[in-house]
């Protein structure tokens, strides 16, 4: 039963995390490349109650080659709701950077809810081809078994001999270095797919091979059902489950895949986003001691992880009744 | 068993060759080669070019290119880099010792940890050393590798307490020989853990779950019966069941090790192959990205069949 209701919470995290992705004009205080330049670097803003939210301007000083940021206690900017179009935002000059602002001035908080667009759709849809594909090869090789499987299981053998780190870098040399926002996302769902079918179609294979041994299988076979009939409409849908189980738990993967990508600039590059791309500054230790705030991309990622993570699980013990017992 | 390990090895044989084969197409797949690039710099003539074309054999087709690069991976002769222009081997043989080194550590760490830490919950299940180790362990999977490296970078960088990357200090040189100890040692505890802590967490859920499994067969309840305290039963015999799967673990684990340290190598600047594949990758230094591939499924392959070499010695019913 525990394991339910962390399965619950999970989806309910990961619920409003693609619903904020999906509605990001909505949610993000400002667009992902809204520059305000003077306030780069800006630390998390403040937020007072009188008991409305309100927030101050902060001047920018320069001690000693250090930046430094106060605020202006002068004048307060109240956090007004749904204006522009938008959540929450602030009159100008205050900004409000909740989770502070990168070296360009833009707002992380903003940028991360845009970057959930590509980050959390990217692991959806690289999943998705591979399961077809995984399904497809998984099931024609186990059920006609001979030749076909031969070919195919020994390519699955051989894939899965890469290490998938150094295979999706040197699929991504295949690529051209620089190339416009669509086609690197399109090439990163491809590749992902393509590291990530062998496995699974070793397994739908095992179960195919043991499914069509079963009497139904037979009752179909002489009923006269053809056969991709019978393969793809009761041997495959009977592979489902695990299917599913399998997908949500490597879903993550595909994530951190990506974001291994986009923080080593060879995958989504500016001024676009993703959660990847936007710890790329952090790889240098200076700019990341002293803006610690710019890691905050790293906890979405790690929430998201988790939360696939619990839904999986959850889904792994509702489908498997037996494993409920010992845990 | 020297039969078993022969014929293991002889399958490996057409794993490799395939290895090399789609290495060397996905290389040729890639736009242009390292000469396009130097072609923008004005400075080479086109005589020049032409003539480094010539000794790299790239003129003739690309299947006689392909067995000439084979032919000399059985001499043991990986082909030269274009940037550094010196063998790839050399290159690849002080990286491969970095990551070996790393990864070896990291493996002794892992094993060292998630085993007790396993046993311990199963023998205390659902007592709350168990649902707390169980539910750090939930974090340490969660947690991403290079977001780890992140937060320890930080740590060590605001702290001091830690080197911040590399493998050594820069006066390396002038330490005694405890001194030079010590260096690496200092230098290895940041990535190691990095590596190891996802590890850890993984293996010790899947410990505790088969300590579980085999605690409630017949037989323990017979040696419990017969007389045999709960000490005994538990490390006697339970605990040589469980640990029995965990050798077909090890040889995944390697191959998820290699693939995960690479990134965790570049962020923490350890100079191992994942730094050198990346590099590569960017300068289109087509061999050495070759090598890279080649050496690394190698060395997975290697692991695997250590692997299966292990489980074979432990359990009989393997070896026919």
């Amino acid at each position: 039963m525990k394991n339910h209701k962390l399965a619950l919470f999970g989806a309910i995290i990961l619920f409003a995390l693609y619903l904020t992705a999906i509605f990001a004009d909505f949610f993000a205080p400002y667009s992902f490349d809204t520059e305000k330049r003077q306030k780069a670097y800006h630390p998390p803003v403040k937020i007072h109650f009188d008991p409305m939210p309100y927030v101050y301007d902060y001047k920018v000083e320069f001690h000693e080659g250090i930046k430094t940021f106060t605020p202006v206690i002068d004048k307060k900017y109240y956090i007004k709701f749904f204006s522009k179009g938008r959540l929450f935002g602030v009159d100008e000059p205050a900004n409000i950077f909740i989770l502070g602002s990168d070296w360009n001035g833009r707002d992380i908080l903003s940028r991360i809810i845009y970057g959930g667009r590509i980050s959390l759709s990217v692991g959806l849809i690289g999943i998705f081809i591979s399961l077809f594909l995984g399904l497809a090869a998984g099931g024609i090789s186990g059920y006609f078994g001979g030749i076909t499987d031969n070919v195919f299981m020994r390519l699955v053998e051989l894939l899965m001999c890469f290490p998938s780190f150094y295979l999706m870098l040197a699929l991504r040399a295949v690529f051209p270095i620089s190339m416009s926002s669509t086609s690197v996302y399109i090439m990163i769902t491809v590749i992902l797919a393509f590291i990530g079918w062998p496995s699974l179609a070793r397994v739908i294979r095992g179960m195919v091979l043991s499914l069509k041994a079963r009497e139904y299988v037979l009752a179909a076979k002489s009923l006269g059902g053809n056969t991709s009939r019978i393969l793809f409409r009761h041997i495959l849908p009977q592979t489902f489950s695990y299917a599913i189980v399998s997908a949500t738990l490597s879903i993550p993967g595909y994530i951190l895949s990506e974001s291994a990508l986009s923080l080593l600039g060879l995958g989504i590059t500016e001024p676009h986003t993703s959660w990847g791309n936007m710890l790329n500054r952090a790889m240098s230790i200076s700019d990341m001691q002293l803006h610690p705030w710019i890691l905050w991309p790293g906890i979405f990622i790690c929430v998201t992880v988790a939360a696939f993570n619990f839904l999986g699980d959850g889904l792994r013990d509702m489908l498997d009744p037996k494993k409920c017992h010992e845990a | 068993m020297t039969r078993y390990i022969i014929t293991r090895i002889i399958h490996a044989i057409p794993l490799l060759l395939g290895i090399t084969l789609i290495s060397f197409f996905i290389m040729q797949m890639a736009p242009g080669d390292y000469f396009t690039k130097l072609q923008l710099n004005p400075e080479i003539s086109k005589d020049t070019m032409e003539q480094l074309r010539l000794r790299f054999g790239f003129d003739k087709p690309l299947i006689i290119q392909y067995f000439k690069w084979l032919s000399g991976v059985i001499r043991m002769d990986l082909g030269n880099s274009f940037v550094y222009q010196i063998p790839v081997s050399v290159l690849i043989k002080e990286r491969l010792f970095n990551t070996l080194l790393l990864s070896i550590v990291s493996i002794i760490i892992i094993w060292f940890i998630a085993i007790p830490l396993g046993i311990l919950c199963a023998t205390h299940r659902n007592k709350w050393i168990d649902i707390f180790l169980s539910g750090t362990s939930f974090i340490g999977i969660s947690i991403p590798s290079f977001f780890l490296a992140f937060l320890l970078l930080y740590a060590a960088s605001t702290t001091g307490f830690l080197p911040t990357g590399g493998i050594t200090d820069a006066e390396h040189s002038s330490y005694t020989i405890f001194g030079k100890l010590s260096d690496y040692i200092k230098h290895l505890i940041i990535p190691s853990f990095v590596i190891a802590l996802a590890n850890i967490a993984g293996l010790m859920r899947i410990m505790r779950s088969n300590m579980l499994d085999e605690i409630n067969q017949p037989y323990t309840i017979l040696a419990r019966a017969k007389g045999l305290s709960a000490a005994r039963t538990t490390y006697k015999h339970v605990l040589r069941n469980a640990i029995n799967p965990l050798i077909t673990i090890f040889g995944y684990q390697i191959s998820g090790i290699l693939s995960g340290a690479a990134l965790t190598e570049i962020i923490l600047s350890w100079p191992g192959m994942g730094k050198l594949m990346l590099d590569a990758i960017l300068q289109q230094d087509l061999y050495l990205v070759m090598a890279n591939l080649f050496i690394s499924s190698m060395l997975l392959i290697v692991g695997n069949l250590f692997a299966d070499v292990m489980l074979a010695m432990a359990d009989p019913r393997i070896r026919k």
